[in-house]
């Protein structure tokens, strides 16, 4: 956000923003410090899943009764638990790319 | 009961999108009693693990904080996947859930229309042809668009009324919340507000936007893993799908679950609005305005690494749009088959019950602290949209351009930080007001939803037509917002012009706004000077920015990442979910 004293601020062209923001991309940190989100909805969902899926398995007939006569706390908590699962496997398979080097140029590619 | 959407009975939402034009109160009812939630403390426990993942993202975002542009747009570096999901979320505010429920259980299978043609082009539009504009000239708002394209003036009047809108409305929202909560959980208003509004808080300027974005792709799978559990319960209630469209042919006739049923021009139906309006109006003005100039929205895409993530942003985005209606729709419908009469005069359920209705009939514990949850996750993310998108206005278009210039990088960090403080502090303020003042609230933002039409034309002419002179944008963006205003709030307001809904009324206030704005575009254009042909390289159609000649990212070749494709498939798709609802 560095502006430049030669121009006035009346004219503020898009060679200005694209330097202003090509400057700063070279010096932001998100790319390389910024955590995978793939491991916290994977471990929320995991939770999540383990939680309801047991008080589906623990429900009385009452809890069956008020939701249609389905189990839905036992099948809610297996879908979150897969959901879970899935970004916790593709987070296995697919792991976070390494911190590139913050060179000039090289940072589109990361 | 719940009465934050609606004036009275044949209101319903009047933008495209949650934009919570609609959130009215009429605090003269006792909002405690009827709705409350059997919760208990595994519910309980399910929220509080939510609110400790929320503050957690904060804090482990904070260290990717360095500059402006990582506190502000991620750095422009997320992968499309989370600026996709973030982008619909953003969207997906629980005034969204409630009030598109209650649209259904009020008008029937319309709703549809918001998502399938008041949705899906305008966001393949924003995806394929202004992405690069957006992305390519590397501005980091829209206003900033809008100061390359035309001058300080356009550029100061949509930051300013960008900067107040997101703050009312964010407000809205916080408010909008503590009347839900009180209803569902039996919290004070001020106690939802005060700990919604420091959450919000703590995490945005902790992480800024980076945090804002995982929250609210954190939260789009919460509110899925609570809506579609009610979803089945409620079909299963009812019959079935095809026990439910029984049902409400019975008791509402057959155009309820149709999509055009009744819409012909002159014929009557309860959305007071015919195919041409809800084609132009709906799915042609109100829809682009706010889908491609809505910075709340664009920002997510701005945020994404590269040009092709930031293109398939809005396009990854459509396709869960596509099927999120079923999800709104099913549990408003079926509240209007469970109880004829919701709404209407005499019952206790207003329209904007509908959810909540079938959360305390349908929900045990366990799967109703998920819903509790999802809710209030809607709610708080559809107020960090605003925010997020708040404070990235106000410092680099506002501050930075016209208050204190030239001062190094940390400095507007700490300021963006700051400003997010004043800006919260400023929505719960909003949010205490609207409980006083709901109906003036609400006028508000009914004004501000004209403000996203009149920006929409002035993007949209001078993208396309490179004549448009620097000093047309400012002319046309006013000129647009006075007619839409003027329409509304004297011609339709005081009778003037006979149009049977709010609604309808809104559709036609857009397209007045629209038409407008162009014709004072192109007066103006023809009486002052163009822009010198070398400053319009890359904002006007048929030109590239300098800088946009980067190579394809590794991987970003195939076949499903093509955006065109991604495209075209979300339109074709959306086509074809009409063919049911047609006949």
């Amino acid at each position: 956000m560095t502006d430049d004293s030669g121009h006035s601020g009346f004219h503020y062209s898009e060679q200005d923003v694209q330097r202003e923001v090509t400057e700063l991309e070279g010096k932001s940190a998100t790319a390389a410090r910024i955590f995978d989100l793939r491991r916290i909805i994977g471990g929320l969902f995991v939770l999540y899943g383990i939680i309801v899926t047991i008080t589906g398995i623990t429900d009385s007939q009452a809890e069956i009764d008020k939701a249609q006569g389905i189990n839905i706390n036992l099948w809610t908590g297996i879908g979150m638990l897969l959901l879970g699962v899935f970004f916790v496997v593709w987070l296995w398979l697919r792991p976070t790319p390494p911190p590139v080097p913050p060179v000039e140029g090289e940072k589109e590619a990361a | 009961m719940l009465n934050y959407r609606v004036q009275n009975p044949t209101d319903a939402p009047v933008s495209p999108t949650h934009l919570a034009t609609d959130l009215t109160t009429d605090l003269t009812r006792d909002l405690a009693a009827g709705l409350r939630l059997p919760t208990n403390g595994l519910d309980y426990t399910i929220l509080a693990i939510y609110f400790v993942v929320v503050l957690g993202i904060g804090f482990a975002a904070r260290r990717s904080v360095k500059t402006t542009l990582d506190f502000f747009l991620s750095g422009r570096s997320l992968p499309a996947w989370i600026t996709g999901l973030a982008f619909i979320s953003a969207n997906l505010a629980a005034t969204e859930i409630l009030g598109m429920a209650a649209n259904s259980a009020q008008y029937g299978a319309y709703t549809v229309h918001w998502y399938w043609i008041g949705a899906i082009p305008a966001m393949v539009f924003l995806g394929l042809v202004m992405m690069p504009f957006y992305y390519g000239s590397k501005v980091r708002s829209v206003p900033e668009m809008l100061l390359l394209r035309f001058d300080r003036a356009a550029h100061l009047l949509s930051a300013i009324l960008f900067a107040f809108a997101a703050i009312l409305i964010a407000g809205v929202n916080l408010y909008a919340l503590a009347i839900v909560v009180e209803a569902l959980l039996g919290w004070p208003q001020w106690v939802a507000i005060v700990v919604a509004g420091a959450f919000v808080l703590a995490y945005i300027t902790l992480g800024g936007l980076s945090s804002a974005i995982y929250n609210e792709v954190l939260q789009f799978f919460v509110i899925l893993a609570a809506l579609i559990p009610l979803s089945v319960l409620g079909l299963k209630k009812v019959g079935g799908w095809d026990g439910l469209v029984d049902k409400l042919t019975a008791t509402h006739g057959r155009n309820f679950t149709t999509a055009w049923g009744g819409t012909g021009i002159g014929s009557a139906n309860p959305l007071g609005a015919n195919w041409l309006t809800i084609v132009v109006g709906l799915g042609f003005v109100l829809s682009f305005g706010y889908w491609t100039t809505n910075f709340a929205e664009v920002q997510r895409a701005l945020s994404a690494k590269n040009l092709s993530a930031a293109q398939r942003t809005p396009l990854i985005a459509a396709y869960p749009k596509i099927f999120i209606v079923f999800l709104v729709m099913i549990p408003g419908l079926v509240a209007a088959a469970l109880v004829p009469g919701i709404g209407r005069p005499g019952s206790d359920l207003q329209y904007n019950d509908a959810i909540p209705y079938l959360m305390s009939q349908l929900l045990p514990n366990g799967v109703l602290g998920i819903a509790v949850t999802g809710l209030l996750a809607a709610f708080m993310a559809g107020m960090a949209a605003n925010v997020s998108s708040f404070n990235t206005v106000f410092t680099t278009d506002i501050w930075a351009k016209y208050v204190v210039r030239g001062r190094e990088d940390g400095y507007y960090v700490r300021f963006g930080r700051l400003i997010t403080a004043i800006g919260v502090c400023a929505s719960i303020g909003t949010a205490f007001l609207a409980s006083s003042f709901s109906n003036i609230m609400s006028y508000l933002q009914t004004l501000f939803s004209f403000f996203n039409v009149p920006m929409f034309v002035v993007f949209i002419v001078g993208m396309f037509w490179k004549r448009a002179s620097a000093k047309s944008g400012f002319w046309g963006l006013l000129a647009g917002t006075v007619t839409a205003m003027v329409n509304y709030f004297v011609l339709y307001k005081k009778g003037i012009i006979g149009i049977p809904t709010d609604q309808g009324a809104n559709f036609v206030s857009a397209i007045a706004g629209f038409v407008a704005g162009a014709v004072v575009m192109v007066i103006v254009s023809l009486f002052t000077a163009p822009k010198p042909e070398a400053e319009l390289a890359g904002l006007v159609y048929g030109t590239r920015s300098p800088g946009m000649a980067e190579a394809p990212a590794a991987g970003d070749d195939a076949w499903y990442r093509r955006p065109a494709l991604l495209g075209w498939g979300a339109v074709i798709l959306a086509a074809l979910c009409y063919v049911p609802f047609s006949f």
